[in-house]
């Protein structure tokens, strides 16, 4: 978009620009967009969120039923009720949490309900740990939700706004996670420029006309399934994530428009002649990824970034179509997947990206970060100088690289 | 303070069935009547949250349905909270003027996803004090898994997983007292009732509803359970009905603090008004293995029961 174009959006559309935690950002969009009910459990580093909206709720300054429910089992399963009622809903977990939903995360999108959460990544125990990684949600990856993957605070609130469209537009109707980094970012304070909130309504129209427990009408929800039924039923969750990718995209496109912002379901960073590329998620990652392509660019290596933004479904046009050109990838991942062919969880999605369009490409497996290892930009950029040896030499390794683990 | 009578008779309640013929459950299934008199006395207004187990497997069978009242279904520890989400949603909805409702939420959980792995879901929603009726059909075990004992089995009754071995036979544990865990959440309104009684039964619904504002409502009722409880199918009523004749399973109300008997255990308190209890176990295979040292030792934790609701009444009465 015209840069002058964006600029003037943004003066009528921002309401005000201040500094806020992901966390915090997250809990605005939440208040941004209307929600009626919230259902609450505490973790670490979630809990800021719920804190923040407690106070919105009791300050009068969210309209919502806030359930301050007893565990994260009961959280998801208290959001799945009010969403089957007819209800904007959100919730938010992490780690220990996430897994603790897990049963429910199936449910939910097995039911097609629009909720969204925010899940801020953190490891899993054991042993336990309260630092960030993205292990948790990657053991979510297969459970029938729409995936955002955020990289800064403004990106938080923009998806989640952004979310609430994906999850209730009737051609998709499945739930929505919205992560970003454990305290790397749900921690941290950025500038976010915050809407006003009619603008945000009117980009959210509350999707009234879909099925819902109403004594009007009754249907019966979450039925059992024979295998005569079961099969076809579950399908529809494929095929609606399948379908949602362009939904997904117009309502990007949509976003942009409204509020002058340039997202995409994948960042292309410095790709258009890229012979190296680091492809990565969330904000630590792509952040030292990014300036690790300064540093090897004044270097003399053509070095460039993919972000993966939306990671369910998995944006495969735009992953192949980003990397076709490039002489040697690398998928950075913070996250585990002990007993596979490579453990990093996203380097099995590239790959599998490229076989499905018959592309043969040399593509590094790298395990970075995990509960919050120290991820320094010279570890990023000596990747980018690894690539070049590999590629000069045309030997690489057929086995995941475990950077910043002590030997 | 009175029972409050809503039904004098049967012909009080609707003619309107809710609960549709043609379900899965077996023949003499004491649940599905406790479900229909449930239904009946709720009335057409109201959103029903099942939790996993008898019930939901054999009345939600894809593409059919028994259910001609909304109905949601989630998993089997969380029907509390899943209507936890159906009432604040109702709530919000009503109050932001989007959605015109009066609709109640009655949540139906059998012994397995209320004594064991729903109870700390079921605490939560007390606790936070939604305005839900949760109804417990009480089978005493997993029945919808095959006969397994759960928190609600009696003590010395078979099950699968509390076989009658040449050590241990049948459950070695006493039934919990689900009802004084609720009532220690101190909620307006706890009930017990019984298939064989559908108008007291009727009336306790009524009365759960009538309080539904102040907060939650609890009703356990007995749903006896033909081949789990191995008996012919002809005398699910009449097994449920000497559950309560023998002082087993006493009728009550814990009514805003205040504990009230009803008919027949308003005069169970006098042990002589109770049937023996042989006449109750004799009827079930289950028990079929009692030696009469076991009897007695249920006899004398009925007893037990008893003198502590009498010690309940005396200080709540």
């Amino acid at each position: 978009m015209e840069i002058a174009k964006t600029l003037s959006i943004r003066e009528e559309i921002v309401k005000e620009r201040v500094g806020l935690t992901s966390n915090y950002a997250a809990a605005y969009a939440v208040k941004a967009v209307d929600v009626d009910v919230i259902a609450a459990y505490p973790i670490t580093p979630q809990t800021t969120i719920i804190e923040k909206l407690a106070e919105l709720v009791a300050n009068g300054e969210i309209d919502a039923e806030y359930i301050p429910v007893e565990s994260e089992h009961s959280a998801l399963s208290a959001v799945v009720g009010a969403a089957a009622a007819g209800a904007r809903v959100f919730t938010a977990t992490s780690a220990q949490g996430l897994e603790f939903m897990h049963e429910v995360l199936h449910i939910a999108s097995g039911l097609r309900l629009p909720i969204v959460m925010a899940v801020p990544g953190r490891a899993l125990s054991a042993p336990i740990s309260i630092h960030g990684d993205y292990q948790d949600i990657m053991n979510a990856k297969d459970s029938g939700w729409i995936m955002l993957i955020a990289s800064t605070a403004q990106e938080v609130y923009d998806s989640i706004i952004m979310a609430y469209r994906i999850a209730e537009d009737n051609r998709v109707l499945v739930p929505v996670m919205v992560s970003y980094d454990g305290f790397l970012m749900s921690h941290t304070t950025e500038p976010v420029e915050l809407y006003h909130e009619d603008y945000v309504r009117k980009f959210t129209p509350r999707n009234l006309n879909r099925l819902k427990l109403d004594p009007r009408k009754p249907i019966t929800i979450g039925v059992i399934a024979s295998p005569d039924w079961y099969y076809e039923i579950k399908y529809q969750v494929v095929n609606a994530l399948k379908e949602s990718r362009g939904v997904i995209k117009e309502i990007h496109g949509e976003f942009n428009k409204t509020f002058g912002t340039n997202y995409d379901i994948v960042e292309r960073y410095m790709l258009d002649d890229a012979d190296y590329v680091l492809i990565t998620y969330g904000g630590a990652s792509s952040g030292n990824a990014k300036e690790a392509v300064r540093r090897a660019r004044e270097r003399g290596l053509r070095a460039g970034v993919l972000r993966i933004r939306l990671f369910r479904p998995f944006p495969v046009d735009e992953v192949v179509s980003s990397i076709k050109d490039a002489k040697m990838v690398a998928v950075v991942d913070r996250a585990l997947s002990p007993g596979s062919t490579y453990e990093g969880p996203v380097f099995n999605d590239v790959v599998t990206a490229l076989y499905s369009k018959g592309i043969e490409k040399p593509v590094i497996s790298v395990v970075h970060g995990i509960s919050q290892r120290t991820m320094l930009a010279d570890d990023f950029y000596n990747l980018y100088k690894t690539l070049d040896e590999y590629a000069r030499t045309g030997e690489y390794p057929r086995k995941t690289i475990f950077l910043g683990l002590r030997g | 303070m009175e029972m409050k009578v809503y039904f004098r008779t049967i012909k009080d309640l609707p003619e309107d069935e809710y609960f549709g013929p043609g379900q899965l459950t077996c023949a003499g299934c004491g649940p599905s009547i406790a479900v229909r008199w449930l239904l009946k006395a709720a009335g057409s207004d109201v959103i029903v949250v099942n939790a996993t187990g008898c019930i939901e497997v054999t009345t939600t069978s894809y593409p059919y349905t028994a259910w001609s009242v909304p109905y949601l279904h989630v998993a089997f520890e969380n029907s509390a909270a899943a209507a936890s989400g159906v009432e604040a949603a109702l709530k919000a909805l009503r109050r932001k003027g989007i959605l015109d409702t009066k609709a109640k939420v009655m949540v139906i959980a059998g012994d397995g996803g209320t004594y064991d792995i729903g109870l700390q879901a079921l605490s939560g929603m007390l606790e936070r004090g939604h305005g839900i009726l949760y109804v417990l059909y009480d089978n005493e075990a997993y029945m919808n898994t095959g006969i397994q004992r759960s928190g609600g089995t009696p003590h010395f009754a078979w099950t699968t997983t509390s076989p009658v071995g040449s050590k241990f036979k049948g459950k070695v544990q006493r039934k919990k007292d689900i009802m004084s865990i609720v009532i220690g959440h101190h909620i307006p309104y706890a009930a017990t009732a019984n298939i064989a009684y559908p108008i007291d039964l009727a009336n306790k619904v009524k009365t759960a509803f009538d309080y539904i504002d102040e907060g939650p409502a609890f009703i356990h009722v007995i749903a006896p359970c033909p081949p789990g409880w191995r008996y012919p199918e002809e005398m699910t009523v009449e097994i449920a009905r000497l559950a309560t004749e023998t002082g087993y399973f006493p009728l009550y109300e814990w009514d805003h603090g205040r504990i009230r008997f009803n008919p027949p255990s308003n005069t169970h308190l006098d042990k002589s008004r109770r049937k023996p209890i042989i006449e109750y176990l004799k009827r079930q295979g289950r028990f079929a293995h009692l030696t009469e040292e076991d009897i007695k030792e249920i006899e004398k934790e009925i007893d037990e029961y008893w003198d502590y609701l009498a010690r309940l009444a005396k200080a709540f009465g």
